[in-house]
């Protein structure tokens, strides 16, 4: 079986600066996998280099033996944003069916068949109550089903999401990270989604891709969250601690002082 | 004026109106801009970028100025300003987490030298004040035929573009990371956009004045998108506004002998503040 995701001695320079570089990665199909690391690490401009937003300056990467291009189908984005404007006046419901076919030219004409895609995909995130208020009014976990939605709209079989549990309360960050390990397991939806905290998500995750010191290392949560492994991979002291309530802390973390465009 | 002042006969009133060819084109001309500016405003005010309609509609002045100037025509000074403005804040890009902070420092500062060029300009040409009155709030009453065949071709032309491009402008519009991603060329649709609406507000100006082109590009879209956050309704309900408030602007300015460029401004705003309050106290009410 092909690989959902393939990198290969992939490298990414940004404004002349070596983001990282000498990354090999192998996602399989069906896989829910972390993206950690610091800040201005890299891990949004991963996402973005398997989205062909950002190019590899060097290295290939492909999605689902192709190489990656902006307006693939199979592969859906949900970017990192904070909210949107309350002001921002579009139904909920209207921002999902472009993702289905916003990117066409001319005019969009009723399509019965396209309603019902939009219609079934709402209610798989559980957004049908309030798919047609505006979307600014919506609140940050019900916004976020709907951008999850967007995502899976067009077919998608790997979603790339982007901090989705950023700026959501702890009842909300369990119930959006069910949400995406159900689509996950019962659709073989392959998740890519980029967190700053582990916590929420580390009884639903395969495997751990960690972005830091210009490398990536990935495996299996509790081979990659230890001691050894960060300090060598940050070349800096690092320790993991376990709490009593089986929460990880990664502690002494390098945050550089430079801001990444991609990590504001 | 007429006569006989306007009685609660509609037909009789509406054939009053048009006994007049200057009222005929009037009626025409602004039916034109109406259908053209509410669809246009549509995206400009979803875009946020009301401030870039109002720099696009004024800073034609100096070029209409410079054209006069030169002894070339002033619709060429004006396309030139209006494109080359709209170029220059489409070049910068707009950052939306930044809150388009860069983009409106940008506009006000060409806006501010325009008028300044056009202030020169005209003393230049030691021109009076008449031409810039014309410029500035139109003469909507004084249309030919040649007019209205000029702002008919610009019409069409600007809302076929906004038609072929419209939902990828959407996409772009409300979420831009997600639109790049899907493929729609986002930088580029900005441009295109900014160029689309300042050529053809460079255009219809000369003809109707930047008071009613402002004017009818910001209030009937915001008061429609106050009013419903369907995209199609919300166009519809746009042009409909703005047909609504020209045809009663023009009709009142020739009962009344009240400047047009105020009738219609003051019934848009009168329209839009009522709309704010409704929703206000509608939010009053859920939240209480």
């Amino acid at each position: 079986m092909l690989p959902a995701l393939e990198l290969e001695n992939a490298a990414v320079r940004l404004g002349g600066r070596l983001v990282w570089s000498r990354v090999g990665l192998i996602v399989t199909e069906g896989e829910f996998v972390a993206i950690l690391g610091p800040n201005g690490a890299g891990k949004s401009t991963l996402l973005k280099s398997l989205l062909g937003v950002v190019p590899l300056s060097e290295g290939t990467a492909t999605v689902f033996g192709s190489p990656v291009r902006r307006g693939n189908d199979e592969v859906g984005y949900l970017p990192q944003r904070r909210r949107f404007d309350p002001d921002l006046r579009i139904r909920a419901v209207d921002l999902v069916r472009l993702g289905l076919d916003g990117e066409r030219w001319g005019l969009s004409l009723p399509s019965a068949a396209k309603s019902k895609r939009v219609a079934e995909t709402v209610e798989l995130v559980g957004a049908t109550a309030y798919q047609n208020r505006p979307i600014g009014d919506l609140s940050g976990g019900e916004q976020q089903r709907i951008l999850i939605a967007q995502a899976l709209v067009s077919g998608a079989r790997m979603l790339a999401l982007d901090e989705p549990l950023e700026s959501l309360d702890l009842s909300n960050q369990q119930a959006i990270s069910e949400l995406i390990r159900g689509i996950c397991r019962a659709r073989g939806v392959t998740v890519l989604l980029v967190a700053h905290d582990v916590n929420p998500i580390l009884p639903f995750i395969d495997r751990v891709v960690y972005v830091a010191g210009g490398r990536v290392l990935s495996g299996k949560p509790e081979d990659v969250i230890r001691t050894e492994t960060l300090t060598a991979l940050y070349g800096t002291p690092v320790e993991v601690l376990h709490t009593s309530d089986g929460r990880i802390v990664v502690v002494g973390q390098y945050e550089p002082v430079t801001h990444h465009p991609d990590d504001h | 004026m007429p006569d006989q002042g306007p009685s609660w006969d509609v037909v009789a009133d509406v054939q009053l109106l048009l006994q007049f060819h200057f009222m005929q084109n009037a009626l025409l001309a602004g039916t034109l801009v109406a259908l053209l500016a509410g669809v246009a405003g549509y995206f400009v005010v979803l875009r946020g970028q009301s401030f870039a309609a109002h720099m696009l509609s004024q800073v034609g002045f100096p070029g209409a100025a410079a054209g006069v100037l030169i002894h070339a025509s002033p619709v060429l000074g004006l396309i030139v300003f209006c494109a080359g403005a709209a170029l220059g804040i489409g070049a910068l890009g707009r950052e939306v987490d930044a809150g388009h902070r860069r983009e409106s420092a940008a506009i006000g500062s060409i806006l501010a030298f325009s008028l300044g060029l056009g202030f020169l300009f005209v003393r230049l040409y030691g021109g009076s004040a008449q031409g810039i009155y014309a410029f500035l709030f139109g003469s909507i009453l004084g249309i030919t035929d040649s007019d209205v065949e000029l702002t008919l071709a610009v019409a069409l032309t600007t809302m076929a573009s906004l038609a072929a491009v419209g939902r990828p402008l959407v996409f772009a519009s409300v979420d831009p990371d997600v639109a790049q991603a899907r493929g729609v060329p986002v930088r580029l649709l900005s441009l295109a956009f900014l160029l689309v609406l300042a050529l053809s507000v460079a255009i219809t100006v000369q003809i109707v004045g930047t008071l009613l082109i402002f004017a009818l590009l910001v209030a009937p879209a915001a008061s429609a998108l106050q009013l419903t956050a369907r995209v199609g309704r919300g166009i519809a309900l746009s042009v409909a506004l703005a047909l609504a408030f020209t045809w009663l602007g023009l009709s009142l300015a020739y009962f009344t002998n009240l400047p047009v460029g105020f009738l219609i401004t003051s019934l848009a705003f009168a329209f839009y503040v009522a709309v704010r309050i409704v929703k206000a106290r509608s939010a009053m009410v859920a939240w209480s």
